[in-house]
């Protein structure tokens, strides 16, 4: 049977790795390549590294990096940051990286998803949707590190990329993020009834029993965290861990 | 020596790292003359859609010298995802032909309905139910599996079949006919599991 997939999810800041609460406050947790090694030996299921400037500064993918990254990693990778054309996930994709993630290239500019999907097959094309709750408790979707507001609702958005070839399907929520104190289901709970490809939830992940709670939910589903696989303890201490078969 | 097959798809990276980790000799198949009277074993790997793997091989102008080795000499060898799918006459994926060594084709896997909730792609660690044990499998920890992304799969002789894995659908997992071996999921990223596959058809 397919197990649920517990997945790292690292961000890129200035070459190196950080944490942000609800997409600030960025604490740097170590560098990039060394933080992989360590998760080669905990044998973690993927991994998923989302560069968060290339696109709030309108730069390329740091495919130098991605090769680097690619070339250390024993686990599929998925890559995400600053990929704005077919020709730059291809480039990432011979770098050895095994699944690309849009967000808001794939929001402006939905035929790319379509030329990437035909291309490469739509298992190795994943979108990353960041949603936050309005203060009228209203879902909405955001770009460029929550700062630029999508319009459409979320389930239409869904469905759209869905059919134009999205292999997958990662929600980020915003709000969640870095507090570590669970999902949040009421939004999961809408999204995974519209979703007909693989979902993975990212934000709020705060122990173990927050991943054991999604998978006996959602049973086959991608689980992703930052915090929780970067410090340990109260005070969140920098220590990189990852939980030894949890799901076997 | 063990020959990657270099034609601009897959994570040949990924297969060197492996080797290098285990101390086995391997080389890129990159140009015709790299095949030479080193290599002992070809690895053909592959990711993406099953056209644009095999346009870009025919593109790569290995495909003599690839059917030279593997037909006429009938070294060893593996195929890798979509790399092993190549090995068909077709592909319901697409519209190229396919290489045409083997029995078989490559259908969609049938998905189940949305109630169970098994979407595809087929994506994650699964584990294998080896039926026929062989030298590929030995040491395999089954119930830890392997990593698979796909959405098609080889449909083939039973008999030929050494692994199969279940997702709604049966699902060839590991294959072997004469000197033909395929694996459907990622031994490149499937951890210990991975390197251990790696090794053991390093040393057939």
């Amino acid at each position: 049977m397919l197990r649920s997939r517990i997945i790292p999810c690292l961000l890129i800041h200035n070459n190196g790795l950080v944490k942000t609460v609800k997409f600030k406050d960025k604490v740097y947790i170590g560098d990039p390549i060394n933080t992989v090694k360590i998760f080669n030996e905990k044998q973690v299921d993927e991994l998923m590294i989302l560069d968060i400037d290339a696109t709030v500064l309108g730069k390329e993918p740091n495919f130098k990096l991605i090769e680097k990254l690619a070339n250390e990693c024993r686990m599929p990778l998925c890559y995400g940051g600053g990929i704005k054309s077919s020709a730059q996930a291809n480039k990432i994709f011979s770098l050895g990286v095994e699944k690309i993630a849009l967000s808001s290239a794939a929001l402006k500019n939905p035929d790319l998803i379509n030329e990437i999907s035909n291309m490469v097959g739509r298992q190795s094309v994943v979108v990353v949707l960041d949603i936050k709750k309005s203060l009228f408790g209203k879902y909405e979707i955001y770009t460029h590190n929550a700062t630029n507001k999508v319009s459409g609702d979320i389930e239409a958005t869904i469905n759209q990329l869905i059919d134009r070839g999205v292999g997958e399907l990662v929600i980020n929520c915003v709000d969640h993020d870095g507090v570590m104190k669970g999902f949040d289901f009421t939004l999961l709970d809408r999204v995974y009834a519209v979703t007909s490809v693989p979902l993975t939830m990212l934000g709020g992940a705060g122990s173990l029993s927050d991943i054991t709670e999604a998978v006996e939910k959602y049973k086959i589903v991608g689980v992703a965290a930052g915090s929780l696989f970067v410090f340990k303890g109260k005070y969140k201490a920098v220590l990189i861990n990852y939980p030894e078969n949890l799901l076997k | 020596m063990i020959g990657i097959v270099d034609y601009g798809i897959g994570n040949i990276n990924a297969f060197s790292r492996v080797y290098k980790l285990l101390g086995m000799p391997h080389t890129f198949l990159t140009r015709p003359q790299d095949f030479d009277d080193r290599i002992s074993k070809i690895i053909l790997p592959g990711v993406g859609s099953f056209d644009h793997a095999m346009k870009t091989l025919n593109k790569s102008g290995l495909r003599d010298k690839l059917n030279e080795y593997v037909l006429d000499h009938e070294m060893p060898t593996l195929g890798v995802c979509v790399g092993f799918q190549m090995f068909c006459g077709r592909s319901e994926e697409g519209s190229e032909q396919g290489l045409n060594w083997i029995a078989g084709e490559v259908l969609k896997i049938k998905e189940k309905s949305l109630e169970d909730f098994m979407p595809l792609p087929h994506m994650g660690w699964n584990k294998v139910d080896v039926l026929k044990p062989n030298d590929l499998t030995n040491g395999i920890d089954a119930a830890t599996g392997f990593y698979f992304l796909h959405s098609y799969q080889v449909v083939t002789k039973e008999d030929d079949i050494v692994a199969s894995s279940q997702y709604g659908d049966t699902i060839t997992s590991i294959y072997q006919k004469r000197n033909f071996y395929g694996i459907q999921p990622h031994p490149e990223k499937s951890h210990s599991n991975g390197i251990k596959f790696l090794e053991n058809f390093g040393k057939l």
